[in-house]
């Protein structure tokens, strides 16, 4: 029996993956030291006896994940609004782009201490902070889409007397589904990178605080069980993206 | 001659736009109406710069942050682009890795961060680390792209001709993949400056990031805001000249 090619490649990921893990237990159960490495199977001993029994835990990965839906939902918002605002004309285009373009290319954790005194340490930091990430993507896609845009549509668009928010819903917003959607990928990666930092920088409460005790206590185990539980959660909100990506591009084959 | 025109009015807005966020900046923080605490005056700033430079703190942190990020950034340059030539040498292997390590680059690798500390300590070494890491994605991912974007039949007359596996890589592979691989290069480098940064605010005892951090901390606004505009003017001015070359190399 042959296995397709899609197949193939599905065990040998899957085949890396339980080699990856092998070696890391067998490592981590003969020569580690325990203070700095925990063998997998210990991970998700810890991750089920130890994170899961612990309320503060929870508490806190429930609150960074609703931190991150408003931090993505607000991004969305002023993205879309802004990257409109930006892009509705060829002037607005040529004079504020750049601008949009340089502020992107700012490495932005140089004002998470900023943020903190701003807003505290509390979710209203982390929520602006992940907001200030997710934003500049989303806006910089929502642009480059409606670059490219025949003009001839918005002529006859304006001619059969369409309003602007016509205009927007059913030329513009076609015509960019495609950088929209790479620009709301980018955004929920950028947003959840802008969350984590926040978590991490505040130390005294949620996500950082319970690394930082893990690390400090020299207590691998229940930290790689944090850690992997936070990736898979980002994992699984890229493919969320992503499949909503998909669905939304379906009509157009 | 209209496209200059055009060109030279976007332009002038560009600047307003800088006049007006100075301006802004100056009228906010003499009105008093936001705390110096959060917006101490330009003039407030420009003093601490030089106080900064004046101490040789300014000189010592810059080395400290900028060899941390020349490190990293040569790591994830040869380690990105030794893994995709290996991925390369076959269409399977990409199949299998490249969907992956794009997988990979899409979830927060700040998530490892207290890994690498546990692992490498505060000092510089866990930042080199870690920005590394990062830096060595977008290499991966372009020269992937790069490399296999290289025509079959260029290989094929490279092998048939005798070319050893080195002058294929050197003189076929390399000069075809060149451009892709440029803007992976470059997007290594914002990412390792902005990880080493990250790395230096979340956990170290030395660099700008550091700086940053404990000026906050101490409330010293106008260091912060300092450092800060430092950072920004430095990170846009690289990044113009960084693209104007990449341009220039491109066209070539």
């Amino acid at each position: 029996m042959r296995m397709t090619t899609g197949a193939r490649i599905f065990w040998t990921r899957c085949a890396m993956l339980l080699a990856a893990l092998l070696c890391w237990e067998v490592y981590a159960r003969l020569w580690a030291d325990t203070r700095f490495v925990s063998p997998p199977s210990l991970v998700l001993h810890a991750a089920i006896f130890e994170l899961f029994r612990e309320p503060g835990v929870i508490d806190a990965l429930v609150t960074s994940l609703w931190i991150l839906f408003v931090a993505y939902a607000l991004a969305i918002l002023f993205g879309v609004a802004i990257g409109l605002a930006v892009g509705w004309s060829s002037f607005g285009r040529k004079a504020f782009f750049p601008v949009v373009l340089l502020l992107y290319g700012i490495p932005q954790v140089i004002l998470l201490p900023l943020f903190v005194l701003i807003f505290g340490i509390g979710p209203a930091c982390k929520i602006a902070f992940g907001l200030s990430h997710g934003f500049f993507p989303i806006a910089v896609n929502v642009i480059s889409g409606m670059k490219n845009i025949n003009i001839l549509y918005l002529r006859s668009g304006h001619s059969l007397g369409a309003s602007s928010f016509d205009i927007a819903r059913y030329i513009y917003l076609p015509n960019m589904l495609q950088s929209l959607f790479t620009g709301l990928r980018l955004g929920m990666t950028l947003t959840l990178l802008g969350v984590v930092l926040a978590e991490l920088y505040v130390s005294t409460q949620g996500i950082g605080y319970w690394t930082k005790l893990y690390a400090e206590t020299h207590d691998p185990a229940p930290l790689f069980a944090l850690i992997a539980i936070l990736a898979l959660m980002a994992v699984i909100l890229n493919e969320l993206v992503r499949a909503i990506e998909r669905r939304g591009l379906r009509w157009r084959g | 001659m209209i496209g200059d025109a055009s060109n030279l009015s976007s332009r002038a807005i560009q600047l307003g736009f800088l006049a007006l966020l100075v301006g802004a900046w100056q009228l906010l923080s003499s009105l008093g109406t936001i705390s110096p605490l959060l917006l101490p005056s330009p003039d407030s700033v420009r003093i601490a710069f030089v106080k900064l430079v004046e101490s040789g703190q300014f000189w010592s942190s810059l080395r400290v942050t900028g060899s941390t990020v020349l490190q990293a950034w040569a790591i994830a340059m040869i380690a990105g682009s030794a893994a995709a030539y290996a991925i390369t040498r076959s269409r399977f292997l990409v199949a299998v890795f490249e969907p992956v390590i794009a997988g990979i680059f899409a979830i927060p690798l700040t998530l490892l961060f207290p890994l690498y500390i546990l692992f490498l300590g505060i000092g510089p070494s866990s930042k080199v680390a870690y920005a590394a890491t990062y830096g060595f994605f977008p290499v991966a991912l372009n020269a992937i792209a790069g490399f296999s974007a290289v025509k079959e039949h260029y290989l094929r007359a490279a092998h048939s001709m005798g070319a050893s596996a080195f002058a294929t890589f050197r003189h076929v592979m390399l000069p075809a993949s060149f451009p892709i691989i440029l803007t992976g290069i470059r997007i290594s480098f914002f990412i390792t400056f902005a990880s080493v940064l990250g790395g230096e605010t979340l956990s170290s005892v030395t660099g700008i990031g550091k700086r940053i951090a404990l000026a906050a901390e101490l409330m010293e606004p106008a260091e912060m805001f300092a450092w800060i505009v430092f950072v920004i003017v430095f990170s846009v001015a690289t990044n113009m000249v960084l693209s104007m070359l990449e341009s220039r190399a491109s066209a070539q």
